[in-house]
């Protein structure tokens, strides 16, 4: 019989642990692996990627009815909401604080406070906090969600190039985790990094989201960002060593296909089946490349993914 | 190869009849690609395969079919960002031959027929694989017999019984099916019918990669040269870690009996979806032909997409060229909306256009390929490069407003596109493409005439 050497790569690197949740709290380690996905024969592979569910802070106005009637009335109310997410089997809850957009209600610190302190006591998984994504508005209410939530090692987001000193130092002041946000580059994703080290902040207490295009929508371009930043990691590149986070129902519910039922070819299929086929391939694809926490939509999606990836933790 | 390793290979009579004076210097020049090595009519048939089997690319070229081809390998890389993935994986749809006949045919017609548009491009299914589950000859051939004629896709025929096999082949070889497959206990008279009818073979071994290896060795010293691998994977996401070994084999250790196309089963997984997954994670990772036990629509669109997406070059932006569109037959009357060229965003916003029935002007700015918040953050699509964009094509010439869409994602550059066309109106536009539609038929007449 011909003896086979199968050809192992020596990496020098492996992902930073970065830990959510604890002091009483669930954690949630993500991160640590020290090959690529599911090569179980080359590397450890420690955590496998956590499943996190997004809740919006007031009932969204722009899901399609079928996203919104898999939740049922829970939209209404983000306690309930992150109750049923749990139960639903999220490893994480990520909470969206949508009414504090200028244009979509423009609530601010207080009640950014109040509902962040309610999920927290109603839930005992992690939590992440995203703002607006308005750099003034996020100022003041992911800062002050971040006070409220001192101690229970949140992560806030999002991060970027404009805001990442204030978001930094809350971080290191209230012992949370920041998300990181670039678009769709390897050497932003990385200079971002290099500017969140410089501030004190060390990479242990980052994720980062690299800007997720959805299948048919960029899916390719977010796939060899992700796998060029793993393998920058794996060499041994310590500015690409921070766990990636990837916003995949909100992209993939965006589209076309997730949220059109009329007026559409047949060759499309059967709504249902298509939107959550949409977000299931766009969620797979990017963990294969290598996304450590996907963020999801739909409580199939979540159930979906929960099963492959309990299935691919066994070998 | 060396060219003294090629010239170990000739005959080394120096006849001549290739061309060149002597072996030695024929020899140098094959090494050199600069001729064949088939101009050598001397050639010992051992010789030429050592030869052709040194100078194939790491993962060779499989066809299967006729008219309709599955062409699969030639694969150079790990990762697609290396290069690019060349040859798209076959989606196949398994068939029984103990289904109803009537319902066959109509599947057959129905799948071949299947297309789905994307970005201009009609993206479709790629054949069938007829699985022998009744055990009987008769019915496994006349299966063969009833696809053949009823579709021009490709077939793999899966039995691993050679007299059944043998009755199939006699029916349709002639329209190169892939044989499915030649095993440890059956390989010899699998072997023998690949030559005889000269199909494609698959060669299934899941004991091990070593196992595999040694098993296609004694079918490819057979002379068989067409070879597919089915390494046995379970319906697992784990499969990966056996599809990555045997890439890495062929790609970076140059392992030749290693060096195939590999055809992979999600459709033995739980539900439709969790077969769309793994089928998902094979056309990522590495599979060359893909049986789905499936044909539904629902998840055959995103697969197609998602193979879609993977196999684009990632060296070359898909762009449309810059310029203003006609859409519906505009009048000088008709909206003008703008977007970046990223082909993506082009076939987005003018399939809404189209089919909104709105006639209007669509202009293409140049932003070498992004889409629209990429290429606003890069700098690229900012209200001088629309100004001179508009100046450019002599929009204003063209029609009788002075009416401008942007994009809502770009809303931020109203003010400046004002300043920089003056006397012109700027309308904020919706944020997705999908939403245009509304927004002419609410926005357009009440303010653009204002």
């Amino acid at each position: 019989m011909p003896h086979l050497e199968i050809p192992v790569e020596n990496w020098a690197g492996k992902v930073q642990e970065v830990k959510l949740g604890g002091n009483g709290r669930k954690s949630v380690v993500v991160g640590g692996e020290s090959t690529l996905p599911f090569l179980h024969f080359e590397g450890s592979i420690p955590n496998r990627p956590a499943i996190a569910v997004e809740v919006q802070d007031r009932e969204p106005t722009d899901w399609p009815l079928q996203l919104l009637s898999a939740w049922g009335d829970v939209v209404k109310d983000p306690v309930s909401w992150a109750r049923k997410a749990v139960e639903y089997g999220a490893d994480i809850i990520v909470l969206r604080l949508r009414s504090a957009h200028p244009e979509q209600g423009n609530s601010g610190a207080k009640e950014a406070e109040q509902v962040v302190a309610e999920i927290l006591s109603a839930i005992d998984i992690p939590l992440i906090i995203l703002g607006t994504d308005v750099v003034e508005k996020d100022n003041e209410v992911l800062l002050a969600a971040s006070e409220i939530a001192r101690g229970q090692r949140v992560a806030l987001g999002n991060c970027i190039d404009k805001n990442y000193r204030a978001i930094a130092a809350s971080c290191l002041a209230n012992g949370h985790v920041a998300v990181a946000k670039t678009p769709n580059d390897v050497n932003l994703a990385k200079q971002l990094n290099i500017l969140l080290h410089e501030v004190g902040l060390p990479l242990n207490l980052v994720l980062h989201d690299p800007t997720t295009g959805s299948l048919g929508y960029g899916l390719e371009y977010t796939y060899s960002v992700i796998e060029r930043l793993k393998i920058a990691c794996l060499t041994g590149d310590e500015m690409t060593m921070t766990p990636i986070i990837c916003t995949i129902g909100e992209e993939s519910w965006r589209q076309k296909e997730s949220r059109a039922t009329e007026g559409i070819p047949p060759s499309w299929g059967a709504h249902e089946e298509r939107a959550i086929t949409w977000e299931s391939l766009t969620a797979i694809t990017l963990i294969t490349a290598g996304s450590n926490v996907v963020v999801l939509r739909h409580p199939r999606t979540v159930e979906l993914i929960k099963h492959v990836l309990e299935e691919g933790k066994r070998h | 190869m060396t060219g003294i390793e090629i010239y170990k290979c000739l005959p080394k009579t120096n006849c001549k009849k290739c061309g060149f004076p002597t072996c030695l210097a024929f020899a140098m020049k094959v090494a050199q690609k600069q001729v064949d090595i088939s101009l050598c009519p001397e050639l010992s048939e051992e010789s030429r395969r050592i030869i052709e089997a040194a100078s194939r690319p790491p993962i060779k070229l499989i066809s299967i079919g006729k008219s309709k081809k599955i062409e699969i390998g030639n694969e150079t890389v790990l990762f697609r960002h290396e290069k690019t993935f060349y040859h798209q994986p076959g989606l196949v749809v398994r068939i029984r031959d103990t289904q109803e006949l009537d319902d066959v045919i109509s599947l057959v017609k129905e799948i071949s027929d299947y297309s789905v548009e994307r970005v201009g491009l009609k993206l479709s299914l790629n054949g069938f694989a007829l699985e022998n589950e009744s055990r009987n000859a008769d019915d496994f051939s006349k299966l063969a017999e009833v696809v053949s004629s009823n579709t021009d896709l490709p077939v793999v025929l899966m039995s691993s019984e050679p007299t059944i096999m043998k009755s199939a082949l006699d029916k349709t070889a002639q329209d190169r099916p892939l044989i499915y497959a030649a095993d440890k206990d059956n390989w010899q008279e699998m072997t023998q019918l690949a030559l005889n009818y000269q199909c494609p073979l698959t060669v299934f071994e899941p004991q091990g990669l070593s196992q595999l290896a040694e098993l296609v060795e004694l079918v490819s010293q057979k002379g068989v040269e067409d070879i597919i691998l089915d390494p046995g994977i379970p319906c697992s996401f784990n499969s990966v870690d056996t599809l990555t070994q045997l890439r890495r084999m062929a790609i970076k250790s140059s392992y030749k009996s290693l060096g195939y196309p590999i055809i992979t089963f999600p459709g033995n997984a739980a539900s439709l979806i969790e077969e769309a997954m793994l089928a998902a994670l094979h056309i990522t990772k590495y599979a060359g032909i893909i049986v789905l036990n499936h044909f539904s629509p629902g998840t055959i669109y995103p697969l197609l997409t998602l193979r879609l997406n993977i196999y684009t070059d990632p060296q070359k932006p898909i762009q449309v060229t810059a310029g203003v569109y006609p859409i519906n037959d505009p009048q000088e009357t008709s909206p003008l909306a703008v977007t970046t060229d990223f082909s993506l965003t082009y076939f987005s916003i003018a399939g809404e256009l189209q089919s909104s029935a709105f006639p209007c002007w669509l202009l293409v700015c140049d932003t070498g390929g992004l889409s629209v918040l990429t290429a606003w953050a890069a700098g690229k699509f900012t209200a001088a490069r629309i100004a001179k964009t508009i100046k450019q094509f002599d929009i204003a010439n063209n029609i009788n407003h002075r009416s401008i869409i942007i994009p809502g994602y770009v809303a931020v550059i109203k003010g400046e596109l004002e300043e920089e066309l003056p006397g012109w109106k700027v309308m904020v536009g919706p944020r997705e493409a999908m939403d245009i539609g509304n927004y002419l038929k609410q926005k357009w007449q009440v303010e653009a005439s204002h």
